[in-house]
């Protein structure tokens, strides 16, 4: 017997006298009956909660445990324990999407703190209630900038977003028939002059540019907003918002637009999901933007009160008009973020990214003093990332490391290894991996 | 029971039309605006945009509706009224004196098919 | 529930710490220039532990969960959600893994999306899925890319539209728009299946395929699927499956079997997994096996897809077993049936005869109107309902009703929990024949009133900032 199939034979007896019924197979007497699957279906037999524990234990077991020294969109930040206790929670838990608002406004509340969290965090004007991830928030931005510039068409990307982003933008692009133009690196960083050489065609709706890049380059941005506000473009930020605490923020740059991924923000790496999206926008830019947003109003009686607001922009009032066809999001990680950045606050905020960036120059330098490796992109800023050029080959140092128990050296396409430090890994673990690519 | 000002034309969606020389001065008629019940937000065209007979140019947003407003004459937009983009409410308190967009007419003789206060009197069965 | 003003930014006391961090022992302190620098002031609130902790442990006491009571929503499934299942998707072992390892490094992982792979293969009909969209919608319109990337591969540069019934969910219109496909209404019958004959014309060699659910939003099973399916195969289409509505088919019938080439399941609405507020899901995507070969050619999410999601999906699937499957569909199929039968007198039935896990009513036969009082609408019965304890069924969708009210009780409720809430809209019926204006000013109950969402929308405050 399952557990959560509460009703008994006597129940089942008595529901059907009162449809009229004599058996259950008559609650499928209007389909057609070479419809109906005879026989038992290619499912294994039921697991007891216990052996279904066992089993997945197992399964758990066999999966290599290795310390992360890698980035590339997916971050090993730690944790605060307090966090699961709470948005386990069975009303934050198995709640639905907050459409009674009477009944839903602990929903609507965390969901208003992780709005004003991320304008916080990306000093825009306003932020939606999450996307999907990172790369699906930049297609959203993608399909935005055309709608805002309405009779623009070509949206342009830089080559130093994450390729997995450029792919999942691709995609989205390829369906929805936007063109994509290709803004070339210069030194690790998108180039300027190349980006005015494609405004010139001021056929450019908007430009997406990584604020952190796939090399782990803190890019500078001055004169972007400017050559693309000129072309009368959309410039948006693809941006981590961990790192936001202290680099220079979508608002600082007079982005229109910044969107990422906010797994940074303590949410476990969970072999790439659920992550959650974000985007935040400038104030004209509202009706055009995807996904729920909530609003502070009041009750009858005054009380503060908050609520799903413009949800005319929406799916199930425009259709096919919609800004998106976005419904469900990633709510209970929006939730997650915003109980981390309560708990860290501005100064647990710098710390994280002082510790990391720390630790990853530290790494980088004696990686360089090990002798098997030169810089790619000598004098360029970074944070927590990097990426070297092996003198040996990428996949074999890969190997070294993994083997040793360690994440690390992705291979990337160039050919390079990237490498990436959180506050999560002690000056000991970076000695180890060091000691590893010493002895090979 | 709602308003219906004489001297205008209305077309079957719902919208007034005031000819003044060769323009257009458009806006939605006091049943509409009791239709979508308030209005939240009125999307508007930009000056200079085409509009088509027939065609929706812009949309009337409440809480938990949107409804497309439909051009009753083709031309150029040359002016929209921007006090709706603060104050949408203004449609809801007088739907006759909130205008939405004044259009420079490429055909006026279009406005000859439209509906006169009583036979749109008729339409909405008043 | 308590009414608990607070927001997290309101508790907020300059110095207060909440982190725990390591001491940064690594030597040097690393700067960025100044020109890439953060400059201004990160508003971010200061508080403790303990604050944290009260303050969304009262947030969450103002929300109403599966956990707390029914929720009969219907087209949303919300089923209860196994806790057996939140302890596997805590496991060290998966929590820990980065999505860019190598797959052999991780058999553990990519058994269960194999194993899901077949599971939900077996469950629907399809020959293979994808795990990469994170929510229906997302798989709606990963599975229209598909479509439109099978014709493409043919070489067929024409297929730019999709048929999408008018009792469709209002994300199948929009992701035909984001697909970059047409949308072509197709009307449904009185008796609110699709018009077969109104159908015909619309197919033609300009249609990548049609886009519906079966059983359809009112929870009809479309009898004329097999007719359906070969007009629109016929003129080279594909059918594509809108799989909210699975659950009445688990264990019974298969939409593959239907005719059916690409679908998408709700993981979070048929495979138990918690709805968390509004997300996250999944939306795996299935296709038969002419299809399989689009599959790669198309990328939706960064990485594996909502891996903890599917992983809570797996533990529901081995926990059901072969032998319960078919439990799912027809007690909850049952459920909605003996609802409807109990509260047919009261509430206006629109379309009579047996329907699958969900139906509609019409609004209240008597709603209460006389002289100048406006009679009690759905909205106003949802919102009594919240009084009672219940949250509301799922209003005003699917549009061809105006005063639809959707019922979903699913195949988790007891017999004693269904009675209760047939007894609760008998006594609101009453109230309304009554009293209308009881419920006009429901809620009355709960922590707050019926908002002004007009305000909301005319003068939005859509941060804490805007209220400073």
């Amino acid at each position: 017997m399952v557990p959560y199939l509460p009703n008994t034979e006597a129940d089942i007896k008595a529901m059907l006298d009162k449809v009229g019924l004599k058996g259950l197979e008559d609650l499928y007497s209007d389909v057609p009956a070479e419809f109906l699957h005879r026989g038992a279906y290619e499912l294994p037999e039921a697991l007891s909660e216990q052996e279904l524990r066992d089993w997945l234990q197992e399964l758990d077991a066999q999966n290599t445990r290795l310390k992360v020294f890698v980035g590339q969109g997916a971050y090993d930040h730690y944790t605060p324990a307090v966090i699961p206790y709470l948005t386990q929670r069975s009303e934050f838990l198995t709640a639905y999407t907050p459409y009674q608002c009477e009944i839903s406004q602990g929903t609507l509340r965390y969901i208003f703190e992780y709005q004003s969290m991320i304008c916080a965090l990306t000093g825009l004007d306003i932020s939606n209630a999450s996307l999907y991830d990172g790369p699906t928030a930049a297609a959203e931005a993608m399909k935005m900038a055309v709608a805002c510039t309405r009779k623009k068409t070509r949206v342009l990307l830089s080559r130093t977003l994450l390729p997995h982003v450029v792919k999942v933008v691709e995609t989205y692009a390829r369906f929805h028939g936007v063109e994509l133009g290709y803004v070339p690196a210069d030194n690790g960083q998108t180039s300027l002059e190349a980006l005015k050489a494609e405004l010139a065609a001021d056929d450019v709706a908007g430009v997406i540019v990584p604020s952190l890049n796939r090399y782990g380059i803190v890019e500078d941005h001055t004169g972007f907003a400017e050559a693309i506000h000129a072309e009368k473009g959309i410039l948006v930020e693809y941006c981590d918002p961990s790192a936001l605490a202290v680099v220079k923020t979508p608002a600082e740059w007079d982005a229109d637009i910044a969107v990422g991924d906010a797994q940074p923000l303590g949410i476990p790496l969970c072999y790439g999901g659920p992550y959650v999206g974000f985007m935040a926008v400038k104030k004209d830019h509202m009706r055009k933007m995807p996904g729920r947003i909530v609003g502070q109003t009041v009750d009858k009686s005054g009380k503060r009160a908050f609520v799903l607001t413009l949800q005319a922009r929406e799916q199930h009032i425009k259709r096919e008009k919609a800004t998106s066809n976005i419904c469900s999001n990633e709510s209970l990680m929006a939730l997650w973020v915003t109980i981390y950045l309560s708990l860290m606050g501005p100064e647990g905020m710098k710390q994280v990214n002082q510790t990391s960036a720390d630790g990853a120059h530290y790494l980088k330098d004696a990686l360089l003093s090990t002798g098997k490796f030169t810089d790619v992109f000598p004098g360029q800023p970074f944070l927590k990332e990097f990426v070297l050029q092996p003198k040996e080959d990428a996949k074999a140092l890969q190997q070294r490391l993994q083997d040793a128990g360690f994440f690390a050296a992705l291979p990337t396409e160039e050919g390079y290894v990237s490498f990436c430090v959180t506050e999560k890994r002690s000056k000991a673990d970076v000695d180890a991996l060091v000691a590893v690519v010493k002895e090979g | 029971m709602s308003k219906v000002l004489e001297g205008l034309k209305y077309s079957e969606s719902h919208e007034w039309v005031k000819v003044e020389g060769n323009v257009a001065v458009i806006g939605v008629s006091d049943f509409a605006q009791k239709e979508m019940g308030d209005i939240t937000y009125v999307d508007l065209p930009e000056v200079g945009d085409e509009v088509v007979a027939g065609e929706e140019f812009g949309a009337l947003e409440s809480v938990k509706a949107a409804s497309d407003l439909f051009a009753p004459v083709s031309g150029e937009v040359i002016e929209v009224n921007e006090e709706l983009a603060d104050t949408p409410e203004k449609v809801n308190e007088d739907a006759y004196a909130s205008w939405i967009i004044k259009v420079e007419m490429s055909d006026p003789s279009q406005v000859d098919a439209l509906l006169d206060a009583a036979a749109y009197k008729t339409l909405i069965g008043e | 529930m308590k009414y608990y003003d607070k927001l997290v930014f309101e508790l907020s006391q300059k110095g207060r710490v909440g982190f725990s961090l390591p001491v940064n022992k690594f030597p040097g302190s690393s700067e960025l220039p100044v020109k890439v620098r953060r400059a201004s002031a990160l508003p971010l609130p200061e508080v403790s532990e303990p604050d944290v902790v009260r303050h969304y442990t009262n947030l969450s006491q103002m929300n109403f969960g599966v956990d707390t009571g029914f929720y009969p929503l219907g087209s949303c499934t919300m089923k209860y959600n196994p806790k057996i299942n939140e302890e596997i998707a805590a496991l060290p072992g998966f929590g820990g893994l980065h999505p860019l390892v190598d797959d052999d490094l991780v058999p553990g992982a990519q058994k269960v999306l194999s194993d899901m792979n077949q599971f939900l293969s077996a469950i629907t009909g399809m020959h293979a899925f994808t795990f990469a969209p994170c929510a229906g919608a997302h798989g709606e319109l990963t599975g229209l890319m598909i479509m439109r990337q099978y014709h493409l591969n043919r070489g067929d540069f024409g297929r730019t539209k999709v048929i999408v019934p008018d009792s469709a969910h209002g994300t199948n219109p929009a992701s035909a728009a984001v697909a970059g496909l047409e949308v072509v209404e197709v009307k449904s019958l009185e008796n609110g299946r699709i018009d077969v004959e109104a159908l015909k014309p619309l197919l033609d060699s300009s249609v990548a395929g049609i886009m519906m659910t079966n059983p359809n939003t009112l929870g009809l099973f479309e009898t004329q699927i097999k007719t359906i399916a070969e007009l629109v195969h016929g003129v080279g289409g594909l059918l594509y499956y809108d799989g909210a509505n699975m659950n009445p088919l688990m264990g019974v019938v298969r939409p593959g079997d239907m005719g059916f080439d690409i679908m998408h399941l709700n993981l979070h609405k048929t495979f138990s997994t918690p709805h968390g507020g509004g997300g996250p899901g999944s939306g795996p995507v299935g296709v038969a096996k002419h299809l399989e070969s689009c599959l790669p050619q198309i990328k939706v999410s960064g990485f594996h897809g909502n891996f903890g999601v599917i992983l809570r999906a797996y533990a529901y699937i081995l926990m059901l077993g072969k032998e319960n499957l078919q439990k799912v569909g027809q007690y909850s199929v049952l459920s909605a049936n003996y609802i409807k039968e109990s509260l047919k007198d009261l509430y206006k039935l629109p379309i009579e005869g047996v329907c699958k896990h969900e139906f509609v009513f019409d609004g209240l036969i008597n709603d209460g109107a006389h002289d100048d009082v406006h009679g009690a609408t759905t909205l106003d019965v949802a919102k009594r309902l919240l009084d009672y304890g219940f949250h509301a069924p799922t209003i005003y969708f699917p549009l061809l009703f105006h005063q639809a009210l959707m019922i979903e009780p699913t195949e988790t409720e007891s017999k004693e929990t269904i009675d209760a809430f047939i007894e609760v809209m008998r006594k609101i019926a009453a109230e309304a024949a009554q009293d209308p204006e009881l419920l006009q000013g429901a809620p009355h109950n709960t922590v707050i009133s019926r908002p002004d969402e007009t305000a909301a929308a005319r003068n939005p405050i859509l941060k804490y900032q805007d209220t400073l």
